[in-house]
């Protein structure tokens, strides 16, 4: 089975599906992008084409979004590719890793209870890890586009609302008179407020990450060329003082925060869920229905 | 009309400058955060990874305040001098 030629071209299908994506994320960049001018440039997701009768434009950050689920998959059926009982494989410890201990996070930060939450929050980490990630390829990243990052903000929020409405809306709609009833502008501000800085939280980070290192690149391109301008031809231009310190950035932000992010922004996905459901209220109740029903079996 | 896009440009870059004043106060309150957390590591090392967790749950909740004067800063410098461009432009018309 692991060493047939069917189980080897599936796995040669699912590494394509892993990498192509990136690389057509790269030639749509290539093809597309305006060439650089070498100055300094901070610009948004640049615009691929508009869709003509309801003007909704297909951007970079969008593009590079889609490429990225799909290298996630590709990657998810590479690692599952081939499973068995007995654990064989490195692939499928690595799997049984990453599924452990995110699990191991939904448990200690959620509860017992919201165990089903489990796969929606490894798909946002992954996805949101992944998107940040893909900076390093020179692409676009899509968690820099605040549009983006709003979405699932969005998506979010709904969740929340879902697991606070888990009692009924009446119950609800009473918390935001709670603690005296004075209190219900500010109530209804801070659940706006919730997605906002959710939103805002992830894109400040790797949007200012990004425009950091553009500004600091072009400042020591500019510094070097004013110490080692005056040697003649093509060695005045030579950016040396370029080596070195923009990868360091660059590995702070774009994987260190990139990664803390995602960490982050799951975090307090699970944190305002299962902080908005009202556990005592739901068990009280299941209690009455349980006792409701046994009393009528009598 | 070159006096007067030279004030929005000077005023978008000064109130960028002023919004990000904003950042003193997440910087105090998150480096309070981990001087605590290091003395609760120094006084319980076996609960390190607890406290790390809350801690950066903590910072990234401080962040907030400092992350919307970044973006304000980045809506001033970027888009903010087009659109009021644009409206000059519309009245002088």
């Amino acid at each position: 089975m692991a060493g047939s030629r069917r189980f080897k071209t599936l796995d040669a299908l699912y590494i394509c599906m892993m990498v192509l994506p990136l690389a057509v994320g790269m030639i749509l960049k290539a093809v597309f992008g305006s060439p650089g001018s070498g100055g300094i440039q901070i610009t948004g997701a640049m615009v691929f084409f508009i869709i003509p009768q309801i003007g909704l434009p297909i951007t970079e950050s969008q593009v590079n979004s889609w490429l990225v689920m799909i290298s996630i998959t590709g990657l998810c059926l590479f690692l599952t590719h081939g499973m068995t009982e007995h654990v064989q494989t490195k692939r499928q410890h690595l799997a049984e890793w990453c599924v452990e201990k995110c699990e191991k996070l939904v448990r200690e930060n959620m509860g017992p209870y919201f165990m089903s939450f489990a796969p929606f929050i490894a798909a946002i980490l992954a996805l949101s890890a992944f998107s940040s990630l893909t900076s390093l390829l020179g692409l676009f990243p899509p968690t820099s586009d605040l549009n983006v990052v709003a979405g699932w903000a969005i998506l979010v929020f709904g969740l929340i609302t879902a697991a606070k409405c888990k009692c009924g809306p009446g119950l609800y709609l009473k918390s935001f008179l709670e603690p005296i009833p004075v209190m219900l502008p500010m109530n209804i501000i801070s659940e706006i407020a919730t997605p906002i800085s959710m939103a805002f939280r992830h894109y400040g980070n790797v949007m200012s990450g990004m425009v950091i290192s553009v500004l600091v690149s072009a400042g020591l391109t500019a510094l070097s060329s004013a110490v080692l301008g005056w040697l003649p031809g093509f060695l005045g231009e030579i950016p040396f003082l370029k080596v070195g310190l923009p990868a360091v950035l660059s590995i702070y932000f774009d994987v260190f925060s990139g990664c803390l992010q995602a960490y982050i922004f799951a975090l307090l996905t699970m944190l305002y869920v299962s902080g908005g459901f009202p556990m005592e209220e739901f068990l009280r109740r299941k209690d009455a229905k349980k006792k409701k029903t046994a009393d009528q079996a009598v | 009309m070159e006096l007067a896009l030279g004030i929005i440009l000077g005023c978008c870059a000064l109130g960028a400058g002023i919004a990000m004043i904003a950042g003193i106060g997440p910087a105090i309150g998150e480096g309070y955060a981990v001087a605590k957390s290091c003395e609760a590591v120094g006084r319980q090392p076996e609960a390190k990874g607890d406290v790390t967790s809350t801690m950066i749950m903590g910072c990234a909740i401080a962040e907030t305040t400092g992350l919307y004067a970044l973006v304000i800063a980045i809506l001033l410098i970027f888009v903010a001098p087009g659109s009021f461009a644009n409206i000059l432009k519309e009245t002088v018309k």
